[in-house]
């Protein structure tokens, strides 16, 4: 499926030769390597996937790259967010990342939107380039990115991990399905855990990002089976490739044949999210760590406890009584309802749903730490490692 | 029996395991004895009025059910059955 854009941009001899490896092959050569020169392609989120994605596109001749991203490099980005260095650690990502793409090849056309992609303005961010690939963190955008690529007639390069696992697959083409054909509806917030919570293995991003950087190829170009109906389910610990078939649902309501999504909504209200985007335990009581703190100096009776897994109390701990958020249930009875309970965990999502659920089980004097542990190393006591 | 693929996330449901054998005839008996032998697993494959949530999909072999007979889709000697919930990787909570 080759972009509608013209092809009248000529290769000079830098560029020739820069693409040799390309030209000498039938599959790509001058033809190929002028469509791809042509193409533009906008890339969503310079993170894990966004990394090798780009990477690659500029690598091979992508004339026009679009980069939208809004945040900034964190030392915690280096184990797998591999376009970005320890030196860009604080600068925007955009700028870490627009270095080192020209840096690999000058001739790029690059676009960088540093705004955070919303309803307000995917649409017209979409128009002027031809392909998009999603390396989105996160379900709302998830959803507006499809929407956006149905509505705008773009296909969608879609590419997700988790700790070991990915999903790859190429979106909404004319006849194929979109996202939503496969997953009407997001998960509601805090059922399924983030990077920061549940771990990711930092080459996994890497793998499934240049998966995308293939698929993209292979539609400018026009070769080969892109993952149009398919979804490409990656199980990187046993290096085993899956595939399903996907099907183009006549009832979704972005690509059906009636449909009711006609333009962008509130994605973060379909998402189940108010506000912020953190899923907060409402009714649970917070306590600041500075308030632990003088509280335990002044040999209050108050019991820690720590709702982590064991590998994490090995990295740091305060002190707690440790029965990770799983177990509570079946060890509830460990606990003393008497006494004052302060519940933590590493950031204070874990332990909010570990206070509420203590509530519910009749313990009343239930605190719960905010911002949990990290807050404890920032604010209390730097000797105590973040990680 | 037939096995069924679980998914990483929610592997801990399940004593950790890749995969699990189960006794049925059809999808949704087999997911029946699922559930049965790993009661955890339940509220996050299903609703509290017993629907599969939207965000998970089950194939079997490499077909959607939804496009074959849902949860009464019959199961042969080999078939396995996939569950596929979607995940999105990233961002804090």
């Amino acid at each position: 499926m080759a972009t509608t854009t013209e092809i009248p941009l000529t290769l000079n001899r830098d560029e020739i030769l820069r693409y040799s490896r390309h030209l000498i092959m039938p599959e790509v050569g001058m033809e190929g390597q002028q469509k791809l020169k042509a193409a533009r392609v906008l890339c969503i989120g310079t993170g894990g996937l966004g990394s090798p994605l780009a990477l690659y596109l500029a690598a091979a001749g992508v004339g026009t790259l679009g980069l939208v991203d809004f945040d900034v490099v964190d030392y915690t980005n280096l184990q797998r967010q591999i376009i970005h260095s320890t030196a860009d650690v604080g600068r925007k990502k955009l700028d870490s990342a627009a270095d080192k793409l020209k840096g690999i090849n000058p001739f790029l056309n690059l676009q960088t939107f540093d705004t955070r992609l919303s309803s307000a303005n995917a649409m017209e961010l979409f128009r002027d380039f031809d392909i998009i690939a999603d390396g989105t963190d996160n379900f709302p955008t998830r959803y507006l990115v499809n929407d956006a690529c149905v509505l705008s007639g773009k296909p969608n390069v879609y590419g997700s991990i988790f700790r070991f696992e990915g999903q790859a697959s190429v979106f909404a083409t004319k006849d194929g399905p979109c996202y939503r054909c496969l997953y009407p509806e997001p998960p509601p917030p805090g059922l399924v855990p983030s990077c920061a919570e549940g771990g990711v293995l930092g080459i996994l991003p890497g793998l499934v990002g240049v998966m995308q950087a293939t698929e993209v190829i292979k539609l400018i170009l026009g070769i080969g089976d892109p993952l149009i109906g398919r979804l490409l389910l990656i199980d990187a610990l046993g290096m085993k490739f899956r595939e399903l078939k996907l099907r183009k649902n006549p009832d979704c309501p972005v690509c059906g044949t009636h449909p009711t999504v006609t333009k962008l909504i509130d994605y973060n209200e379909f998402c189940g999210i108010r506000g912020e985007e953190k899923p907060v335990a409402s009714g649970v009581p917070e306590i600041q760590v500075e308030e632990l703190k003088r509280r335990l100096d002044a040999k209050d009776d108050v019991f820690v406890l720590d709702v982590r897994e064991p590998h994490e109390y090995q990295i740091c701990n305060i002190g707690g009584y440790l029965i990770p958020l799983n177990d509570l249930p079946k060890r509830v009875n460990e606990l003393d309802s008497s006494r004052e309970i302060v519940v933590h965990c590493k950031m204070g999502g874990r332990s909010a749903k570990a206070a509420a659920f203590l509530q519910q089980s009749g313990f009343t004097k239930v605190q719960n730490l905010a911002g949990g542990i990290t807050a404890w190393s920032e604010r209390v006591d730097p000797k105590v490692p973040k990680y | 029996m037939n096995k069924i693929n679980i998914p990483t996330p929610l592997r801990q449901y399940v004593g950790k395991q890749a995969s699990v054998e189960v006794p049925g005839a059809t999808v949704g008996e087999a997911m029946n004895s699922l559930v049965a032998q790993h009661p955890d697993l339940r509220k996050h494959l299903y609703t509290e009025d017993g629907k599969l949530r939207a965000f998970v999909n089950l194939y079997v072999n490499d077909e959607d059910i939804r496009y074959l007979h849902k949860e009464a889709t019959e199961l042969k000697d080999g078939d396995s059955i996939s569950i596929v919930p979607s995940i999105a990787g990233g961002a804090g909570s």
